[in-house]
């Protein structure tokens, strides 16, 4: 699950890592009368969504960054009213872009070097690693490629956790003068805290600034967490934004469907998410586009995919619907019976491909066909994903 | 031979009154495993399906019925505990099958079990069969056929449809390991292949990967290193889109890293017959096998 900025800053601010004085605001007038009541002659006001780049992207009217500096609270209001309703594009938005419902506003900070710092998941030691690099401000993957010898990567024992001398020694790799390490050392075990208490997946710190007044802040952070552990989390469950996630993820999950929307036109619908991503690969071996990942897994009921039937149809970009199946604990004769019910209340649009194995495999293909409904049936894996291909480009199938 | 489990296995069951716990027990016995206990706190004195005695505590479990094997279905939010508990009382291979298990619970987990000898096959896994002999975990029974094919593979379904092309080509598996879907488990892709290297009975080995995290890469370099048997693999996701969790919570590209392409560049570097399509396991299966 991601948060926005401000969200982030305020749970850094709570764990007890320095931050910039600022809020976060809805509207305009809020904004200005944030940056009056900051001492400071220059501030920041941020596009709030969730994405990167914002700095570099712009707004849906040509409005450009979603990053503004500016001197007087009066200017921030102004930023404020072309930012607030308006849809930011980034390069990681995709060309829809996200809409803006919120700024945040704070004191510009002199920054004398920007620091990088991050902790997350170290998959193969199965431990936290605190990743650093004096080289922030930018992507850490550019700085990987490019100057590998300028990251630490600090393995902490998840029984231990960090130790003192393990802060000194990122706080030291870090550029800090060993007389100034007690302000690093306390943000890092803030910092780590954090990760820990809230099951984060990561916290990444990007930049951390020192300022040209010698203070450690936290000028933005990204945060994210274990979907997984969400259930003993509630105050992080409350800071989920609907208006930032894609409205079919939004519907799937409001039926615990496993669904990820993708740009393709062919919808699938598939048991076990292997075999889910294996079928986005054979539509693409065959030529063609999916429009989702849709994993109903295995022990779908027949409400489920009824459900499933109705996202796959409702998304206008859906020309084709593969279903694959391999019937385990969900026996086919079950799956076919709930696809027929799913397809009498709400009829088929586009041409359903239909591939089944497995248990009960000629029971459920014998009700398919019983059924009377334009379902088109393939036995092979490669042979499904051709006639999807050819039925989403408006061909008959072979 | 086979690997980790055989006909002699005693199986005891965490969590076995519950929906899918019972579901599962029942068809375990039904294939023929040896379930011997069942354990559930507070239920301790019950009988399940009128034989299998039902425990409070995995030790008096063990104690009364010598299990040496457990299948774990508790609810993810006490999942770890339970896996625990199980090492604690010395069960040697403990299956997890619980998905969505907190990554922070399974790396305190993975941390204790360094101190105790037991496998920990899972989480959010389907299980590990042996055919014809054990079978402990989720997957239908039937598809199987004894043979000599090892598998290992990341993804429960993934592991039915190579299990069927191979059953569908006349041949048949030793053993079949899901190693799980979540980015910190047991058991790992290498040991299993290490596992079933070792098993006389087993000729070839299949392995199927998926995107994410370095398995992939670290058991290539081990085949390519010791392997002498052949090795078929399949590498989901080639077409994912990056930092999209792919259902499973460890089937992700981040930072560039975890990608299909390097996983199956890295397995084609050590030898390893990579199939092209998932439809293809099956003939490659064959091919490498010279038949």
């Amino acid at each position: 699950m991601n948060i926005h900025e401000y969200q982030a800053r305020d749970l850094l601010a709570a764990a007890g890592v320095p931050v910039p004085r600022g809020a976060v605001a809805r509207s305009p007038e809020e904004a200005e009368s944030i940056a009056r009541s900051l001492p400071c002659n220059s501030f920041v006001v941020k596009a709030q969504v969730h994405a990167g780049g914002r700095g570099k992207g712009h707004f849906q009217d040509g409005y450009k960054s979603g990053v503004h500096l500016v001197k007087t609270p009066h200017q921030v209001r102004d930023v404020a009213s072309r930012m607030i309703g308006n849809t930011l594009i980034t390069h990681q938005t995709g060309p829809e872009g996200k809409p803006v419902h919120a700024v945040l506003v704070g004191e510009s900070t002199d920054i004398a070097r920007e620091l990088y710092l991050a902790i997350v998941l170290d998959r193969s030691s199965g431990c936290p690693v605190i990743v650093a690099s004096q080289q922030g401000g930018v992507e850490i993957e550019a700085v990987a490629e490019k100057s590998p010898e300028a990251i630490l990567r600090e393995v902490i024992h998840p029984g231990l956790g960090l130790q003192p001398y393990q802060a000194r020694k990122v706080s030291i790799f870090l550029g800090f003068p060993s007389t100034g390490l007690r302000a690093p050392c306390r943000l890092l075990h803030a910092a780590y805290r954090l990760f820990i208490e809230k099951d984060c997946s990561q916290v990444e710190i990007n930049p951390l600034a020192v300022t040209k007044g010698g203070d450690v802040v936290a000028l933005d952070a990204k945060l994210g967490f274990d979907d997984n552990a969400l259930f003993r989390h509630k105050e992080i469950q409350e800071l989920q934004d609907p208006s930032q996630e894609d409205p079919r993820d939004l519907a799937a999950a409001e039926h615990h469907l496993n669904y990820i929307g993708l740009e393709g036109n062919i919808g699938c619908m598939v048991n076990g998410a292997g075999l889910a991503m294996a079928t986005l690969d054979l539509i693409q071996a065959a030529g063609g586009k999916p429009a989702n990942f849709l994993d109903v897994g295995g022990g779908a009921s027949e409400e489920m995919i009824t459900a499933a039937f109705r996202l796959l149809q409702g998304d206008p970009a859906v020309k084709a619907i593969l279903v694959n199946i391999f019937g385990g604990i969900l026996k086919c004769d079950i799956l076919a019976q709930g696809m027929v019910a799913a397809c009498r209340t709400a009829p088929p649009r586009v041409p359903i491909i239909v591939r089944l194995q497995g248990t009960n495999v000629e029971a459920g293909r014998k009700i398919l066909k019983e059924s009377g409904l334009p379902l088109l049936p393939a036995e092979g894996l490669m042979e499904a994903a051709d006639k999807a291909v050819a039925a989403a480009a408006g061909k008959k199938g072979k | 031979m086979s690997v980790l489990v055989d006909a002699n296995t005693r199986l005891l069951v965490q969590g076995i009154t519950g929906k899918s716990g019972s579901f599962h027990a029942s068809a375990c016995k039904e294939y023929g495993t040896q379930v011997v206990a069942g354990v559930t706190p507070a239920r301790g004195g019950e009988k399940f399906e009128k034989t299998v005695p039902i425990f409070d505590t995995v030790s008096e479990a063990v104690a009364a019925t010598k299990a040496n094997a457990s299948m774990i279905f508790v609810p993810p939010e006490f999942a770890a505990d339970a896996i625990l508990e199980a090492a604690d009382a010395g069960i040697q291979l403990i299956v997890a099958i619980t998905e969505g298990i907190p990554v922070m619970d399974m790396m305190r987990v993975r941390h204790a079990l360094s101190e105790h000898s037991c496998v920990l096959i899972g989480p959010n896994c389907p299980g590990i069969i042996t055919p014809g002999a054990c079978k402990i975990g989720i997957m239908p029974g039937y598809i199987h056929r004894p043979g000599n094919v090892g598998v290992v593979s990341r993804s429960g379904t993934l592991t039915y449809e190579a299990v069927w092309q191979i059953t569908s080509q006349g041949l048949g598996q030793s053993t079949c390991i899901g190693v799980g879907g979540d980015p910190i488990h047991g058991l790992t892709l290498q040991k299993a292949v290490e596992y079933l290297h070792a098993d006389p009975d087993t000729k070839a080995i299949v392995m199927i990967g998926e995107i994410g995290g370095s398995e992939e890469e670290e058991a290539a370099e081990y085949i390519q290193s010791r392997v002498k048997k052949p090795v078929i693999s399949f590498v989901a996701g080639a077409t994912a889109p990056p930092g999209k969790r792919m259902g499973h919570a460890g089937a992700i590209i981040s930072g560039g890293q975890g990608t299909a392409q390097a996983k199956i560049e890295a397995l084609k570097k050590a030898g390893v017959h990579v199939a092209e399509t998932l439809g293809d396991i099956g003939q490659e299966v064959v091919k490498a096998l010279g038949k």
